[in-house]
């Protein structure tokens, strides 16, 4: 399908890198656009007015969102990755609303490049690695205690070991999978439906009337839980990778 | 069987699997929603929890999808 296909821009296909392709894309651009517009919302943001503004109350409350969460999964050791996890939130959650945006009316596509598992799996090792480094930082080789929950009783050693690491590595697959199947899905609804709008305008009035206009009906309602998806899958993204830090913080 | 025309119906089959996966997405919700409505003051402290619950439910059903895009395009 068009809409999740990755091309090369303004004659940029043939750089190459060591053998590598390294084309600026499509995908690279609104990459690009979202972390610009990222860094624009939160620098007007951090004008620091005693009296704050609008904007202002915005970011901050986004910061306090993300700096609570933290808190009450992590602890107060928790403050410390709030930078991490704010900037992996607002760049997926930028990233999904960008990529819903009616940009098309005008003639410029958006690209969601959440809906590819390349980069939800890229953001997901990242997580992945923090988590092992944190762990393997602070608890050293203790930190393989974590496949063996606390109270297990010997016999069991050898049985819930193999689960829990296999649930452990897991990890990032669920979290990058997660991510990118929500986006795409909510995308590929979003075509399905327009194509039954224009299929049956096309098919002429009666079927335009049966089965085109309840399809858009039906589109502006999808429209509004995509953009609920959009934020539940940001959050839940940040949410889970708090966990998971939580984990290698305080080894239970 | 022709193979193609088992692999359409194996997509379609993967879609019970959404199908089943929502039923335990509305459960969270709806079970979330009846404690909240005993006890509103012990609500907003489980909203983590709550959306634990969403993930790993939705999960299970997106995996469905994927088998589903396996077996269409990848198969």
């Amino acid at each position: 399908m068009r809409q999740f296909m990755i091309e090369p821009l303004g004659g940029t296909a043939g750089w190459e890198v060591a053998g590598y392709n390294i084309a600026f894309t499509n995908s690279a651009l609104w990459m690009l656009i979202t972390t610009v517009v990222l860094f624009a919302f939160v620098a007007l943001g951090m004008k620091r007015e005693l009296v704050p503004g609008r904007w202002q109350m915005m970011v901050e409350s986004l910061t306090g969102f993300i700096d609570d969460m933290l808190e009450a999964n992590i602890g107060k050791g928790g403050r410390k990755y709030v930078p991490y996890v704010f900037s992996l939130f607002m760049f997926i959650l930028f990233a999904n609303l960008l990529g819903l945006m009616p940009l098309g009316v005008v003639g410029v596509h958006p690209f969601t490049f959440t809906s590819h598992f390349t980069v939800t799996g890229i953001l997901a090792v990242i997580s992945f690695s923090i988590v092992l480094g944190v762990g393997f930082w602070k608890h050293g080789l203790k930190f393989f205690g974590l496949f063996v929950p606390h109270g297990t009783p010997l016999p069991m050693v050898p049985f819930i070991a193999p689960i829990e690491f296999i649930s452990f590595m897991v990890r990032p697959f669920s979290l990058a999978l997660r991510l990118f199947v929500a986006m795409m899905a909510g995308h590929l609804l979003l075509e399905v439906l327009s194509s039954f709008v224009i299929g049956g305008g096309n098919a002429g009035f009666g079927f335009g009337l049966l089965v085109g206009v309840p399809s858009f009906i039906l589109m502006v309602g999808i429209c509004a839980l995509e953009l609920l998806v959009a934020g539940i899958q940001a959050y839940v993204f940040a949410l889970l990778t708090a966990l998971y830090i939580n984990d290698a913080e305080n080894l239970h | 069987m022709d193979m193609e025309a088992a692999k359409m119906l194996g997509a379609g089959l993967a879609a019970i699997g959404a199908g089943l996966a929502s039923l335990g997405v509305g459960d969270v919700f709806a079970k979330y929603l009846e404690g909240e409505l005993r006890n509103p003051g012990a609500a907003d402290g489980q909203q983590g929890r709550l959306f634990i619950g969403f993930a790993a439910a939705e999960l299970l059903g997106l995996l469905a999808f994927v088998v589903a895009m396996i077996l269409i395009f990848v198969a």
